[in-house]
């Protein structure tokens, strides 16, 4: 059935969550600690996943860095949610004005600028970090959320009990709140997911690059940046950190496709 | 043999049964109409000739074509019939073309599919099949586009590509239902004269009956996936067998008991010299902003009391003059006036609450998210104390009651309901608020003709129990010569006549109302049928 | 239709001040004094002062906006403050490298998604349909850069066809050059690639729902001939949408890409120029991947009008 999507989706990312939770209290080594003896090794009895070069072990860097990637995605998107739905309804509410078609160039401005972009820029002026790396991927979720959010509102404007609330006297914010915003909230939970599974990945890139969260704050790509020198003799460096994001990713996604087919199987996304 | 043979045909979609044993002929040269209601089954009897049907059908029984097995024809031996042997036309002429091919290029494509000819003599072909059809070249470029041509041009597009290989046999699904009155009466013409011309057998589905007694020489009434009957249309009409037949035909020249308006005159609304214009989109480089005139100038008047229609054609204003008094549009010129104030987007929720609406579409009027009570109490917003708690509760129960549904009702969503119980929401959501004017947009045109009388004569009841004046828009005559005291005529934005029902039906001043008339189908004079010596 | 080209080309004249103001302000923002981090903490007030002149410091900010943006309509993208070479000279020879590779992986991308999701919608619930939405699953999933690794590991380290990471030049060759530039390409390719499949197989399934298919069927087309004769070009216009931003992706990522190949393009100079504090050389690489963009997205406009002649008649 359809919705075992939605069941191995959740568990895929339920796992992560966990271990991300988890790694506040305990995990079963110190990721701070180095341990020279041990470096290198393969998965193990007593490393799970092996260790790195530095002889930390890989299972409790996960787990760590899993924190990293869902808190930048998950604060990302919602500031991309908070400003970008609203602006998406009011550029609805007034189409073809000059507000909405001020939101709509600007949708496309960003959309020039892609998170990297954005990241370069910011980090040239503030120093890279976390903080900079959710603003990036933030700004670059505003104008998804809008124009999302427009497209599905332009046509319920279009139907009769838009009309009868008008009627009924309700002006246009009201009308937005009341009547459209419930109409397109499923749109919005499906994308939502998938935005989150975008934004691990481009934490991932970012971190890879160097402009994402900094030492000691562990990441999966930074992860998979110290182990491009040593992956032909210690692959495991490079597997395990780029299979914590496949599936994390592929977790999301999965959980996405099968809220749509729970909530509403009309919806189509925007997977771009 | 008979042309078509459709013999005891069974058709189940995913296990649910829809058709239950449909069995009907269609001879050379003859035309035959199928119809019944919604759910009766007749479109789905026309696409399994063309063997275009949705996945997961399971079909039983024998289609034959001159003796071709149908039914179980492979698709490529059916590919090689359609078009050829057997044209379609369909029911909605503004989503049959595909937008990004020229209309040429579309009739060609019929011609140069099944005939060896070459890209010239194609094009040729095409050219005479469009003049054929009322689209003459010298007007109709081959090179247009189908956004270019209003939805009478687009059927009779369809019709060229569905004939231009002289087929056998053409079926058109509803084929003039979603055109105006006038180009139906054309493009029902254009189809008569083709069977005539051609030969050929015309299958047709529609489900008015007043269509069907103007176009065929016999008729199927289907009822549920079963034929319920069938006979030569004349006869038929003269001695209705099927109790289901009688109640059809009762539905479809229903007319509604209207209580005498003995109201003194007392305007309600007083539309004076309305004009609205609408910016079109620029084409031209740096060509002035060009306006259209929607609504060029109009006056009318209603009385407390009157129940006054208005009709006319698409493309006419009429709804744009609606938008304009319900106050959701501003006006560029005179002025529309309801009880005594003015009527604007901006005007005072007290003024609101004394005018509302009955919309077209039973399917896209609700919030689909919310219940039936959230809905039909909308119109709260325009009153300075709504009602709360208990003394809600029974305004619900009222407006249902009313209606004649159930104040158990109110609990439920909206995708419970069928069709004619959401209208029957939809105007209890009007009445709530006891407004002194509703305005009735299209409000029957949606629905089935039995539930169509029963909201006629629903409405009609309002009148009285709730003091209702009303203005009802239609584009359907029948409907508004029974529910109506005054008619209003609309064309190009004006107001062409403007007088009582009867009279302006029985002796009609302007031409054009003349012509609206002339071009309706209407249904036979039962009695004078029956009076004819068999 | 020439109203509209117009009517693009301007919002792509706008789109592209807006962006270079908004690039110019962002690095305005930037803390400290270019100067005295050249020259190091101890360099005496004077010779601050002489940098400082030299590279325009001190003029009022409208001033420098509209001598960088003058400058770059010639050519000129000022001097690296780092390096104190014109920016054009070493950003030119890295754009070849970095560009081509965008371009690239959108033709490589294009090439694959689009047999791959026609493929789909025509076979729809089939096994076929299955393996690649599957494979396209979890082609979405996949983060390029590591995906570019593994191709190293594999066709690089492992089976020697490629070389594991440089760039000859494309004065070695246009083929040298292409071949170096091909693991990066496929690596960032795939992703992509796989989202764009996914969109052509959904678009195509909703124009196949659409009337006039059901037209074209009546007239004798078979499911194949309306699918390629009728629904594809129509399915085109959203796909095309995401080409246009499927570009810009690809474009950062090629940047990031270098990184595991050694490609000599703009991610190592940007990514210096921003640990260097050399800013000008971080505007003018960031102006000029924003450029490319916008243009790309403007060609993307006017294939949308040659697809659609509703776009035509209509602005």
């Amino acid at each position: 059935m359809r919705s075992r999507n939605l069941i191995i989706g959740s568990v895929l990312t339920a796992i992560f969550l966990v271990a991300a939770l988890v790694s506040f209290v305990w995990t079963p080594f110190d990721v701070t600690q180095m341990n020279i003896p041990s470096k290198l090794k393969t998965p193990n009895g007593t490393n799970w996943l092996g260790t790195d070069h530095f002889g930390r072990d890989i299972f409790s860097m996960i787990m760590v860095g899993a924190r990293t990637s869902i808190a930048v995605a998950l604060v990302a998107v919602s500031i991309g949610m908070f400003i970008g739905v609203p602006l998406g309804l009011a550029a609805a509410a007034r189409q073809g004005s000059l507000l909405d078609e001020v939101i709509m160039r600007g949708n496309d401005l960003v959309f020039a600028f892609p998170s990297l972009v954005i990241a370069i820029l910011i980090t040239a002026v503030f120093g890279p970090g976390a903080v900079n790396a959710i603003i990036a991927i933030g700004i670059f979720n505003i104008p998804v959320f809008a124009r999302l959010t427009r497209g599905a509102a332009l046509p319920l404007w279009q139907r009769e009990f838009i009309m009868a609330a008008r009627v009924a006297g309700k002006g246009s914010s009201r009308i937005s709140l009341e009547h459209i915003l419930p109409n397109v909230t499923n749109l919005l939970i499906v994308q939502g997911t998938i935005q989150f599974s975008l934004g691990i990945l481009a934490e991932a890139g970012l971190s890879y690059v160097g402009l994402g969260a900094q030492p000691p704050l562990p990441s999966w790509g930074r992860m998979l940046a110290d182990a491009q020198t040593m992956v032909s003799f210690a692959p495991h460096l490079a597997l395990i950190p780029g299979g914590a994001i496949i599936l994390t990713v592929l977790g999301l996604n999965l959980m996405g496709d099968g809220l749509r087919d729970l909530l509403d199987p009309r919806i189509r996304v925007d997977r771009t | 043999m008979s042309l078509l043979a459709i013999q005891n045909l069974e058709l189940s979609i995913h296990g649910a049964p829809i058709l239950k044993g449909v069995s009907l002929d269609v001879a050379q040269g003859e035309i035959v109409a199928i119809t019944g209601e919604s759910g009766s089954g007749k479109s789905l009897t026309a696409f399994s000739v063309m063997q275009l049907l949705p996945r997961g059908t399971v079909t039983k029984g024998s289609i034959q074509l001159d003796g071709t097995d149908l039914l179980n024809a492979p698709d490529a031996e059916m590919c090689d019939l359609r078009g050829n042997d057997i044209g379609m036309v369909f029911q909605e002429p503004m989503t049959a073309l595909n937008p990004l091919m020229t209309i040429g290029d579309q009739v060609m494509e019929t011609i140069l599919l099944h005939t060896s000819a070459s890209h010239e003599e194609a094009r040729l072909k095409a050219e005479e099949t469009l003049t054929r059809v009322g689209l003459p070249s010298e007007k109709f470029k081959l090179a247009r586009f189908p956004h270019e041509l209003s939805g009478g041009q687009r059927q009779r597009v369809v019709i060229a590509m569905a004939i231009a290989l002289r087929p056998r046999l053409l079926i058109a699904d509803e084929p003039t239902t979603a055109l105006d009155v006038t180009t139906q009466a054309q493009i029902l013409d254009l189809l008569k004269d083709l069977v005539q011309d051609f030969g050929m057998g015309l299958l047709m589905i529609t489900h008015d009956l007043a269509v069907v007694s103007g176009m065929a020489d016999r008729i199927i009434v289907m009822r549920n996936g079963e034929v319920v009957e069938t006979g030569e249309t004349s006869a038929l009409f003269a001695n209705m067998q099927h109790e289901y037949t009688r109640a059809l035909f009762a539905a479809s020249s229903h007319e509604v008991d209207l209580p005498t308006n003995t109201r003194p005159d007392n305007a309600l609304l007083v539309v004076k010299d309305a004009i609205r214009d609408y910016p079109r989109p620029r084409t031209e480089l740096f060509a002035p902003r060009e306006y259209n005139r929607a609504v060029n100038g109009i006056s009318f008047t209603l009385n407390k009391g009157e129940r006054i229609g208005l009709v006319g054609e698409s493309g006419c204003g009429k709804s744009t003059l609606t938008r304009a008094i319900l106050g959701l549009e501003p006006l560029q010129g005179g002025s529309i006036t309801a009880f005594g104030q003015d009527v604007a987007p901006d005007m005072p929720a007290a003024l609101r609450s004394g005018l509302q609406v009955v919309f077209q579409d039973p399917y896209g009027s609700f919030n689909p998210r919310h219940k039936v009570a959230r809905i039909v109490t909308e119109p709260f917003h325009l009153l300075p104390n709504p009602p709360k708690g208990k003394d809600r509760q029974n305004r619900i129960s009222e407006a249902l009651i009313a209606v004649g549904l159930q104040p158990s009702d109110a609990d439920k969503y909206i995708h419970a309901f069928s069709g004619g119980q959401r209208q029957r929401i939809a105007i209890a959501r009007a009445l709530i608020i006891r407004p002194e004017l509703i305005i009735f947009d299209e409000a029957v045109s949606a629905l089935d003709v039995s539930i169509r009388a029963q909201i006629l004569d629903l409405i009609a009841e309002l009148t009285q129990s709730h003091d209702l004046s009303y203005l009802f828009i239609s584009h359907d005559l029948s409907v508004v010569r029974t529910i109506t005291d005054r008619v209003l005529v609309m064309k190009d934005g004006e107001i062409v006549e403007d007088g009582p029902t009867e009279q302006v039906f029985n002796t009609p001043n302007h031409p054009y109302t003349a012509s609206l008339i002339a071009a309706a189908p209407t249904l036979p004079d039962v009695k004078a049928l029956t009076d004819v010596p068999a | 239709m020439l109203r509209y080209c117009l009517k693009r080309l301007l919002s792509l004249v706008i789109s592209l001040v807006v962006a270079s103001l908004v690039i110019f302000l962002v690095i305005e923002v930037a803390p400290g004094d270019p100067a005295s981090f050249m020259l190091g903490i101890n360099a005496q007030e004077d010779t601050l002062n002489a940098l400082r002149e030299e590279l325009g410091l001190n003029q009022s900010k409208f001033e420098r906006y509209m001598s960088w943006s003058i400058g770059m309509l010639q050519g000129d993208f000022g001097t690296s403050y780092t390096y104190r070479t014109p920016v054009a000279q070493m950003v030119s020879d890295r754009l070849w490298v970095s560009l081509p590779l965008a371009l690239y992986a959108l033709a490589l991308s294009t090439i694959i998604a689009f047999p791959a999701g026609i493929y789909a919608a025509s076979r729809r619930g089939g096994a076929g349909d299955v393996t690649i939405m599957g494979a396209t699953q979890l082609g979405v999933a996949i983060p390029n850069f590591w995906f570019a690794m593994m191709l190293v590991l594999v066709f690089a380290i492992n089976l020697r066809w490629f070389s594991a990471g440089g760039f000859p030049g494309w004065d070695e060759g246009f083929f040298n050059g292409l071949k170096a530039l091909t693991l990066p390409a496929i690596a960032l390719a795939l992703p992509q690639a796989a989202i764009l499949a996914r969109v052509m197989r959904s678009s195509l399934l909703d124009i196949l729902n659409e009337d006039f298919i059901r037209t074209a069927r009546a007239k004798g087309l078979s499911r194949r001939q309306a699918l390629w004769r009728h629904a594809l070009r129509n399915a085109l216009i959203p796909v095309l949408t995401i080409i246009g931003l499927q570009f810009s992706f690809l474009l950062a990522g090629s940047i990031i890409i270098e990184q595991v190949f050694y490609l000599p393009g703009l991610g190592r100079l940007v990514f210096q120029s921003i640990s260097q504090r050399d800013l000008i050389v971080v505007e003018s690489v960031v102006m000029l991947l924003v450029f490319a963009v916008i243009v790309v997205n403007f060609i993307v406009d006017l294939a949308y009008a040659w697809v659609d002649p509703r776009l035509r008649s209509r602005t």
